[in-house]
């Protein structure tokens, strides 16, 4: 049997792909925007992730570090340490800040770590690791930080030792790493025309700078310019333990809030992301009606261009079934073409995004599935046009 | 011609239809999770590496004289600045001595007073003595002249009385030169201590030394114990230099240390240590050292400089060496660091035990691994058991 809608495509095959190719870059970036929020996710389970830890200990009454600031003092470590079920226990700090590099600074999120526990890095993809407890520095490769490069955090300049990739904040900040009691130090340091003026102000103070007690003043600015704080203390437990029943005492008897993977999860995905997902998700559905609107024309004005020969074939008996499985047939290879550039199209622009547009296997069966019906449903409007065109119209009655 | 013309037509469109599908797996295939990850490897080879330890710290002078008065007082002057070098016994500064010259002046009126006294006293002793003498022959005689019986008993008796009345006026006049001797040692002795006292308001430099801070100015008062001038010993000059204590195993004096000054941080100047302090510091977790300069460096440099200090430990037998990139962090909660093994393209989870680890990140396996190996050091993503992966050269262009 001579299939209709091949011969008909074949007739004008290059209008027909073009037509595909149009509504493929429509559906790229259908897919792009779905990558786009999958990213988002994405970025925030990679921070649990690469985090290593398995629980999340901060700020009593705050859902830090992350979506809430958070400070906890930096021997609360040793306690918890103590804790049954902890394995191991590492203090850790976050804070977004630019970074300045020569002439450019990065907008970074500055992590301190400390060598070899939860919190470092879990691969790199360029030189080492940090071996130095001071002034050395691995960066995602997202900060266009080159290997041996001094960057500059706060008053302090980093040597760049080692480079990772998708390490990245909730908001999809790039991180850098450097060890922890530099972060703290970065963390609490105000510049140094902020750190005279405390001085000052606190020598004029009368009660702190008695004349008659050498070494008050000293002693005071002295314990004004130290931090013991850090953001969180990232946990491990032992195997066998399950992470709520290390969580309970630590909230109960600790008096620090405790957040295992899941909580940690939610908070990001759930509260941070969630209006942004929603944004996506209503543009999506945007781009899904006037992807179905698109495809509904261009079958409809397909249909129309040759209402004259199905007038004919309607003359010659045909019947509505046969006409009908050629337009929705004609419908669903422009939808496939569509689907397949778009496809290509999407994953050639997904990494000229600035943030990480992930593009999932499942996103693009989906997606499919969803083109097929789109397209169904886009062929009915042309179908009924078709379907009520008078016979006559072929003699031009 | 018709149909040759639908032939090659169905040819073009099944081309073009191929070429899209073929793009469209080679696409799926390559990219996203199906695609394979690109991975770095490198041989296990047996090395013997250095070790070294990294601290920073400050520079501090080893002896720090803060000079100020034992008493409360007002400063009078002080003689030095910033920056002068001044000479043992110098003067530094002065406290106001208030009415200290006053009271010697008074102590040497006194004590002229007390030797003319003495001179008086002496004079009377020698006035008594004559008496005494007089007296003494004048009895002797009477009493030759009584037993001759030419004169009265009652005379006698009258000179001799007369004798012991001189004799006890001597004892006195002795009694009062010593009485007068005796308050003159004294005043002398009160004018000494007070003129102690006025060199106690002069501030001497104990040593050779720079003067490095001049905290109060004439005019002030200060209390005792407080500073006025401090210097120090610039020959002493040393580093504290502060280790994470995680990282201080093998530390220990006399090794030998490269100190990069803050100011100067590319041209680094050799150092050793000088002893591990046997307090650390509980609260920051460092074990602290002092590190020596070796020569002292001229000009000498800031008090209070931030240097950076490396200590190399003796260099270590050869082992298996891999980079620290390599090691991975085990995401089981057994957490114990392994490598991945790369044997004919499949991966396998090798958990090492790891020994010592020098500053540019290579890192001695105890045991897990073997030489000859070959591990994985960077890859593009975290790697999990049944990961495909694909070697490659470098991940970043124009790094190793």
């Amino acid at each position: 049997m001579i299939s209709l809608a091949g011969r008909d495509i074949l007739k004008s095959w290059s209008k027909f792909v073009f037509t595909g190719v149009g509504l493929g870059l429509l559906i790229g970036v259908t897919f792009s925007m779905a990558g786009v929020y999958r990213g988002m996710v994405d970025d925030a389970k990679a921070l649990l992730t690469n985090s290593g830890a398995d629980l999340w200990v901060v700020q009593k009454d705050t859902q830090g570090p992350y979506a809430e600031s958070s400070s906890i003092y930096d021997d609360v470590y040793r306690d918890l340490l103590g804790m049954p079920g902890v394995a191991r226990a590492a203090n850790i700090t976050y804070l977004t800040m630019q970074v300045r590099q020569g002439q450019r600074d990065v907008r970074a999120m500055v992590v301190g770590i400390l060598p070899d526990s939860p919190g470092e890095p879990g691969y790199l993809v360029a030189g080492r690791q940090i071996t130095r407890s001071h002034y050395e520095a691995v960066a995602d490769v997202a900060t266009k930080f080159k290997l041996g490069e001094h960057i500059k955090i706060r008053r302090n300049e980093y040597t760049v030792v080692g480079l990772t990739r998708r390490m990245v904040s909730s908001g999809g900040d790039p991180m850098v790493f450097i060890p922890l009691r530099d972060a703290q130090e970065a963390q609490f340091l105000k510049d140094n025309d902020a750190i005279v003026g405390q001085r000052q102000r606190t020598a004029a103070n009368p009660a702190l700078n008695r004349p008659g007690v050498p070494g008050l003043l000293d002693a005071v600015i002295e314990s004004q310019s130290h931090n013991p704080y850090v953001n969180a203390v990232l946990v491990q437990i032992k195997q066998g333990f399950n992470p709520e029943e290390v969580a309970a005492p630590i909230k109960r008897w600790k008096h620090l809030q405790v957040f295992t993977r899941a909580q940690m999860e939610e908070i990001l995905v759930v509260k941070l992301v969630a209006t942004s997902a929603r944004q996506i998700g209503m543009f999506l559905v945007i781009l899904t009606i006037v992807s179905t609107a698109i495809v509904a024309f261009i079958i409809y004005t397909m249909t129309m261009g040759k209402i004259r020969e199905i007038a004919v074939l309607k003359l010659i008996g045909t019947r509505n079934r046969t006409i009908a499985a050629m337009i929705m047939q004609q419908a669903i290879a422009l939808g496939i073409i569509g689907f397949v550039v778009g496809k290509i199209v999407a994953t050639i622009w997904a990494p000229m995004f600035p943030k990480y547009v992930l593009l999932i296997p499942g996103d693009a069966a989906r997606g499919f599935i969803v083109v097929v019906i789109i397209c169904i449903l886009a062929s009915l409007l042309a179908i009924r046009a078709a379907l009520k065109v008078d016979p006559a119209e072929a003699i031009g009655a | 011609m018709k149909y040759l013309s639908n032939k090659i037509r169905t040819l073009t469109l099944v081309t073009v239809i191929a070429l899209l599908l073929a793009v469209f797996f080679y696409v799926v295939i390559r990219s996203g999770p199906l695609a394979p990850i690109a991975v770095t490897v490198t041989t296990v080879t047996n090395q013997p590496i250095t070790p070294a330890l990294f601290g920073i710290g400050t520079i501090q002078a080893r002896y720090t004289h803060r000079l100020g008065p034992t008493v409360a007082g007002r400063v009078q002057n002080v003689n030095v600045h910033v920056g002068d070098k001044v000479k043992a016994g110098q003067i530094l500064a002065e406290i106001d001595p208030i009415d200290l010259k006053e009271r010697i002046t008074g102590q040497d009126a006194a004590l002229k007073r007390a030797e003319a006294l003495t001179i008086g006293a002496e004079a009377q002793v020698k006035e008594t003595v004559a008496g005494a003498a007089f007296a003494a022959s004048q009895a002797s005689r009477y009493s030759q002249l009584f037993e001759a019986h030419s004169i009265s008993a009652e005379a006698d008796e009258g000179k001799r009385q007369e004798n012991r009345v001189a004799e006890a006026a001597l004892a006195t006049a002795r009694a009062n030169l010593d009485a007068a001797r005796q308050d003159r040692e004294r005043l002398k002795a009160d004018r000494a201590g007070l003129i102690q006292q006025q060199e106690n308001l002069r501030l001497l430099a104990p040593i050779d030394g720079l003067v490095v801070a001049r905290d109060a100015e004439p005019g002030d008062t200060v209390v005792a114990g407080q500073a006025i001038v401090e210097m120090i010993d610039p020959a002493s000059l040393w580093i504290n230099v502060r280790f994470d204590q995680s990282r201080t195993a093998g530390l220990r004096a006399e090794l030998p240390a490269v100190i990069a000054r803050r100011s100067s941080s590319r041209q680094p100047i050799a150092g050793r240590v000088l002893r591990v302090e046997p307090l650390a510091d509980a609260v920051t977790e460092e074990t602290l050292a002092k590190v020596v300069f070796d020569p002292l460096p001229e000009p000498l440099p800031p008090i209070g400089e931030l240097a950076e200090i490396t200590v190399a430990l003796p260099a270590l037998p050869a082992a298996p060496v891999i980079p620290n990139g390599a090691l991975k962090r085990a995401n089981d909660k057994n957490s114990r660091n392994g490598v991945w093994i790369v044997k004919n393209k499949s991966l396998t989870f090798a958990p090492v035990r790891t020994g010592a680890t020098d500053l540019d990140g290579q890192v001695q396996i105890l045991d897990g691994i073997k030489e000859g190996d070959q591990v994985v050091v960077y890859s593009q993503r975290e790697l999990t058991k049944g990961s495909r992966v694909k070697i490659v050269d470098h991940l970043i262009k124009d790094t190793p």
